[in-house]
């Protein structure tokens, strides 16, 4: 261990930070995957959707921006926008005309419903943007790179990735924690996830409860996806590999936990990065590994809570 | 109900006669036809689930791992006649392993955690380089069927009749498994499985049942494609095969097991044109088919034959 350790501190180093930096991205999917699942009991296979078009939104408006001769600074305004205009286009949107339709039906259609869209917006990704990789690196160069301290060793890392992502992702982290328990707003999202029927008796309106939740949820991946656009370059097939990825995140974390979540996107993404960085052939099995590991031993996740089964 | 059943024998009668009229009248349609009736063995895999009320994102996995059986096996058993036994098994065996363990989950976890499987499929296919060559896929060698070294046509011809007799059989296979006491337990799911539980009845073993059918089917479905396309690439275990699979399985209707080849004539057919025409947007009109079908005609293609025959039965 003492002499791997001495050869592949660097690296090992490396890889936790790759883990943590992917990691908070992944956090802003799953959580809004989760609480949207949470309130409106419908896994919304097109969520990895608007991560995707959150990051192309992203680099689209940032480019934009840079074109138009705005100063650098400005580009991280873009990221934030192009989250907001994403989620607050397609969430009302989505919500309104296709799930409000089939809320009292079977699971399995609400399931097919979500995956057409899934589909739909895949699709509008390659017309919209191309399949060429669009990339936008403005944010990284202007953060420039920190020496991260690990084990003796001086790691230099860039700043966007080791700082603000895991800050934005605290912070969504803490701010979500604090509004679902501490606000009025939260608690009547609270209640409609653990009663729907005894909160909407109690006078509160679930559709909107239903709407603005979706909305939020939306909002959070995209801007997941607007963060992401300036680490990696974007793809088709974006979409598909995180709705994977974050449903393993909530299946291993169990269906609504926030800080369960937080904990085992960590754990997944560094997980990933360590993968990546020794053996790169597991690199896309390692997650799955974890999630079907922690569902044999625990079938309700690591943080989950045994439902109990109604007759 | 009984007169739907049996006309649904004679519908398939005719079906399989128009197929093979198609098939010698326009010999390019021939391919189409062989591929569609595989694709439709693999959806009445799906549709078997559909009927627990569980649907797979992931058996694309099995239409892969009988192609992929076929390829790596060709040059060691050049045998059209083992080497569908053979993809069988593998997807057999595959399907029993992974049904222990999905088995024990329900709708979304069902789907979500075949649609996982099935992407680290994919990507153990696409990087293991030094075994499947990656994503240039590997071609199929020439094989013998029932010992004859066939050539051009007469072994396309032979492949289509493997299709039909497939298509065939496990139709025939389906309504039996549908009709007996544990495809009743498997609708028992869907309405109310606690039901089963009291009945002494292990849901999962029923479940159990008709995922290792399903993978068998789509093993098969997957040889064939082999044996047609004569090349198998990653591709075949994406989630968009997948969701392709779970499409036909909708558009077709879960109601009877002429669906799913209802479904896959249909939609190879429309694929061959449009395709063509608008081939960035398939996904997107395969998507807003899929939401059409789903809010405005839920029992699909079959669903839409049925109630005519109904009508005119009433009338």
């Amino acid at each position: 261990m003492g002499e791997w350790f001495e050869q592949n501190g660097a690296l090992l180093g490396l890889a936790l930070l790759d883990g943590i930096a992917s990691a908070a991205l992944i956090f802003m999917v799953a959580v809004g995957l989760n609480l949207v699942f949470g309130v409106l009991r419908v896994l919304n296979v097109a969520h990895g959707s608007f991560f995707a078009i959150g990051g192309y939104m992203a680099a689209s408006i940032g480019l934009l921006m840079t074109a138009v001769g705005l100063p650098p600074w400005a580009s991280f305004a873009a990221l934030l926008l192009a989250a907001v205009v994403t989620g607050a286009i397609l969430g009302p949107l989505i919500e309104r005309f296709l799930l409000r339709r089939v809320y009292a039906e079977e699971s399995v259609l609400q399931l097919l419903v979500t995956f057409a869209l899934f589909m739909i917006l895949e699709d509008l990704q390659k017309i919209v943007w191309g399949v060429q990789p669009v990339s936008f690196g403005g944010p990284v160069a202007l953060m420039g790179t920190v020496d991260v301290p690990f084990a003796g060793d001086v790691i230099p890392y860039n700043a966007y990735q080791v700082i603000l992502l895991p800050v934005v992702a605290l912070l969504t982290l803490g701010g979500l924690a604090w509004f679902l328990r501490r606000t009025l707003a939260g608690r009547v999202i609270v209640a409609v996830t653990l009663d729907r029927e005894a909160a909407t008796a109690m006078g509160i309106d679930a559709g909107r409860v239903f709407l603005l939740t979706f909305t939020f949820g939306a909002v959070l991946a995209a801007l997941g996806g607007a963060l992401s656009a300036p680490t990696a370059s974007l793809v088709p097939g974006v979409g598909a590999s995180t709705i994977v990825l974050s449903f393993a995140v909530v299946a291993t974390a169990g269906l609504g936990q926030i800080e369960g979540a937080a904990l085992t996107a960590l754990m997944i993404g560094i997980g990933r990065s360590v993968a990546v960085t020794f053996e790169p052939e597991l690199e896309v099995v390692v997650p799955y590994l974890i999630m079907v590991a922690v569902l044999l031993l625990r079938p309700q996740g690591l943080f989950g809570v045994p439902e109990t089964r109604r007759i | 109900m009984r007169g739907l059943r049996r006309a649904e024998i004679l519908i398939a009668l005719l079906l399989a006669a128009a197929i093979v009229l198609a098939a010698f009248s326009t010999p390019w349609l021939r391919f189409v036809l062989t591929v569609a009736l595989a694709k439709g063995v693999a959806v009445l895999g799906i549709l078997l689930l559909l009927r627990a009320g569980q649907v797979s994102f992931g058996h694309a996995l099995y239409v892969a791992l009988g192609a992929y059986a076929v390829a790596f096996l060709a040059p060691r058993v050049p045998e059209a006649a083992l080497l569908l036994p053979l993809a069988a098994v593998v997807a057999g065996l595959v399907g029993t392993v992974v049904g222990l363990f999905v088995s024990r989950y329900r709708e979304i976890f069902f789907g979500m955690l075949n649609l996982a499987l099935s992407m680290v499929f994919y990507s153990v296919l696409e990087k293991l380089y030094h075994i499947t060559r990656g994503t240039d896929g590997i071609r199929v060698p020439a094989i013998t069927v029932l010992g004859q070294p066939l050539e051009g046509s007469s072994y396309d011809w032979a492949v289509f009749a493997m299709a039909l007799g497939l298509a065939l059989l496990f139709g025939l296979l389906a309504r039996a498994y549908l009709a007996s006491p544990v495809g009743q337990a498997l609708a028992a799911i869907k309405t109310r499985e606690t039901r089963l539980d009291f009945m002494g009845v292990s849901p999962r073993r029923v479940l159990l049942s008709a995922y290792v059918l399903s993978a068998v089917m789509a093993g098969c479905a997957g040889a064939v494609i082999a044996m047609a396309t004569r090349h198998v690439t990653p591709l075949l275990a994406y989630w968009t095969a997948s969701g392709e699979l779970v499409f036909i399985a909708v558009l077709g209707g879960a109601g009877g097991v002429l669906g799913p080849f209802l479904g896959a004539a249909t939609f190879e057919l429309v694929r061959v044109y449009a395709a063509a025409t608008v081939a960035d947007a398939w996904g997107m009109i395969l998507g807003a088919v899929l939401l059409l079908v789903i809010l405005f005609a839920r029992g699909g293609l079959w669903g839409i034959v049925a109630a005519r025959l109904g009508r005119r039965r009433a009338a």
